[in-house]
């Protein structure tokens, strides 16, 4: 069965997928910031179904945890099938507008994080030779909007870093697939006012996510009508798109 | 940013405003929330209850859908322990594969466990384990400034009594502990046989409920004169052999609600003759897999839709049995001559088993439900049913109601004021504001 690591996996997104694979017996490695609701994460998981389940408590933002965590990781499940990088959070644009330091540290949370993480990660996968690396990007990193520029070139960077990694580990067997997500609704977004009609369940997400794990996919879009949204948004001329508030 | 949830009845139409909850630590500062802003509120599940009874009096609601986590279980003895908002449908994805089954159901997968609980939930086989409450070891109720209390009925037996069907008044229900039914197989060995009037129904329940574990019967509402109380009789049993895995159906749905309801009387008329027709006029034996036996419906998504953007009501009454043949030919006979009503018409003989709960529905004696489009006509027809169940000493079901007055309410229902001494004062129901206010 599967062996999965999964950051930041008290995230809706991240549970749903674990849920999924928990019903085909996988193992798992679940780290997040609070204990208490990795526990519970596990219990569930163990309920649906899963293996085994070990936990451990970092921040992602703490870069020098990072290497622990791996080796944790790898002691317990000796080879990692599929990592799952699923944290983040989403910043105040207005706040970040003000406050410099707000801006770097949702800057580390979204981009830099990611970027440490999967430094570390793709060396243990190119040793392995074999698996999945899966990142949460966001359908926000295409273009850098007015109303969400900070938390969109965070995602950018990841998104790029991302494409270049792929290419990288392409040739020693590994596989790596971003994932851009749309609205979705879990606590990450309550409270925004989005249209409801774009707003995807985290089920739903997670089905199509698990599924492009399974077929390789490079870039993935969910639910698969932000591919078209975001065409016709890339290909808005500066002219325009500087007028626009979006 | 979510969409406004409405019950399933979509009336009265009564848009909640959703108010998330992802980790059960998280209730008790929500509650206090909702309270302070909006006086009070209401937990709401998935939405499956018909009328007025899951919308908050300040229409403010505490989602509880996501907060669906298994949190133990026990496959040695069929005990599972879970979060409120999960649905009755991912405890089945997971314990029929280990051989164990909902010891009752209600006729969709889709309520949240919570739900089940405050509605105290039957199925089809009421005569032989009772009402869903009666396979409910333990539950944590979230009181507002109160600690996370555990309620059994052993160690809080008024607190646990008010809870189950209490309509989810006593507190926010976090989780709860209950017993499942060991099966061998997930299908069902299931037999029809259709009868010509009431008294081959009340015959045959006679004859066939005490061999099966699930009875319930088709009615055709329609029908009038010597076919009166025509129908098709449905048992089954859990399967001595057989497959134990749980597949994703294929599933259809209602895109969207229409303007006005596609179930009228021509379309009624044509489908309950030909769905009579189609039934065999002898017991004829048949073994389905469990969802399209316990859960036809749940094939089509939304589709409380087809009534149309009115909405629908669902009536449903139980009358003791001695006197259920006479009242419910009657109601069938006002029923028939006011020519509404719908498909979905069940009758149903419900058992001696008494359930925990202060507030359940089910009495030894028939139940019937049916559904009915939402018209202007439909008030006094409700009218008329109503004096017959009342005269026949029977009553309606809260968690399907949208209509029934206070007084009948608080007739049918005389422990109702021990429910609102132990109500949580920052809950409150637009159902539980009608009928006691």
């Amino acid at each position: 069965m599967k062996r999965v690591l999964i950051v930041g996996a008290t995230s809706a997104i991240a549970t749903a997928c674990a849920r999924i694979w928990a019903a085909q017996g996988c193992e798992f490695f679940l780290v997040a910031r609070n204990e208490e609701k990795l526990d519970q994460t596990r219990a569930d998981l163990i309920a649906r179904g899963a293996k085994s389940v070990t936990i451990h408590i970092m921040d992602a933002n703490d870069f020098d945890a990072h290497p622990a965590m791996i080796d944790s990781c790898l002691t317990a499940l000796h080879q990692i099938d599929i990592s799952l990088i699923a944290h983040g959070t989403l910043p105040d644009q207005k706040v970040c507008e003000q406050d410099v330091n707000v801006a770097l540290k949702e800057f580390a949370n979204n981009g830099t994080s990611v970027i440490a993480l999967l430094t570390l990660l793709a060396n243990q996968f190119e040793r392995q030779r074999c698996g999945t690396l899966a990142v949460i990007s966001s359908v926000a990193g295409d273009r850098g909007r007015p109303s969400n520029y900070l938390y969109g070139a965070a995602k950018a960077a990841v998104s790029s870093f991302c494409e270049g990694l792929r290419a990288r580990l392409f040739k020693v067997g590994v596989h790596l697939i971003t994932i851009k997500p749309g609205f979705v609704d879990t606590p990450m977004t309550q409270g925004l006012p989005l249209p409801a009609a774009l707003v995807a369940k985290p089920e739903q997400v997670a089905k199509s996510i698990v599924a492009g794990i399974e077929r390789k996919t490079a870039v993935l879009y969910t639910p698969g009508f932000w591919a078209l949204i975001m065409l016709i948004i890339r290909c808005v001329p500066q002219a325009v798109f500087k007028r626009l508030n979006l | 940013m979510s969409a406004p949830l409405f019950s399933w009845g979509l009336y009265p139409a009564a848009p909640q405003t959703a108010h998330g909850c992802t980790w059960k630590n998280e209730v008790p500062q929500q509650l206090d929330c909702l309270n302070s802003e909006f006086g009070s509120t209401l937990a709401y599940g998935n939405g499956r209850s018909y009328g007025d009874s899951c919308l908050a009096d300040s229409d403010h609601v505490l989602h509880m859908r996501t907060l669906n986590r298994f949190i133990e279980v026990d496959w040695q003895r069929g005990v599972v322990t879970a979060e409120a908002g999960i649905t009755l449908a991912e405890i089945l994805a997971v314990a029929i594969p280990r051989g164990w089954f909902l010891p009752v159901t209600p006729g969709t997968q889709f309520a949240t466990l919570g739900g089940a609980i405050a509605t105290d939930v039957h199925g089809k086989n009421h005569h032989v384990r009772g009402t869903f409450g009666n396979h409910v070891r333990r539950l944590g109720l979230q009181r507002h400034d109160q600690d996370l209390l555990t309620c059994s009925p052993l160690e809080t037996p008024e607190m646990f009594a008010a809870t189950i069907a209490g309509l989810g008044l006593t507190g926010v229900i976090i989780w709860a502990e209950i017993q499942l039914i060991p099966i061998k197989s997930c299908q069902i060995d299931s037999s029809a046989v259709r009868f010509d009037n009431l008294a081959d129904f009340f015959a045959l329940s006679t004859e066939l409920d005490h061999q099966h574990e699930y009875s319930v019967a088709w009615i055709d509402c329609l029908a009038k004169g010597a076919q009166a109380g025509r129908g098709v009789f449905f048992v089954g049993d859990h399967a001595e052999y057989g497959a134990q895995t749980v597949e994703e159906r294929s599933k259809l749905f209602v895109p969207i609600t229409p303007p006005i309801s596609l179930i009228n009387k021509l379309s009624l008329r044509t489908f309950n003759e030909a769905y009579w027709r189609v039934h065999p006029a002898r017991q004829t034996h048949k073994r389905v897999n469990y969802e399209p036996f316990f859960y036809p419906l749940d094939r089509i998504d939304h589709w409380n839709r087809i009534y149309g953007r009115q909405g629908f009501q669902q009536y449903q009454c139980v009358i003791p049995q001695p006197v259920a043949e006479v009242a419910i030919r009657e109601l069938l006979s006002v029923i028939a001559q006011s020519g509404q009503g719908s498909f979905l018409a069940v009758l149903k003989r419900c058992g001696e088993i008494t359930s925990p709960g202060l507030l359940s529905f089910p009495i030894p004696g028939t139940s019937l439900a049916l559904d009915f489009p939402q018209n202007k006509h439909l008030a006094s027809l409700f009218a008329r049913l109503d004096a017959i169940v009342h005269e026949a000493g029977g009553r309606l079901y809260p968690a399907k109601d949208a209509h029934m007055s206070g007084k009948d309410f608080r007739q049918a229902y005389p422990a109702w004021e021990r429910l609102e001494a132990l109500r949580d004062p920052s809950l409150m129901s637009r159902f539980w504001k009608r009928v006691t206010k």
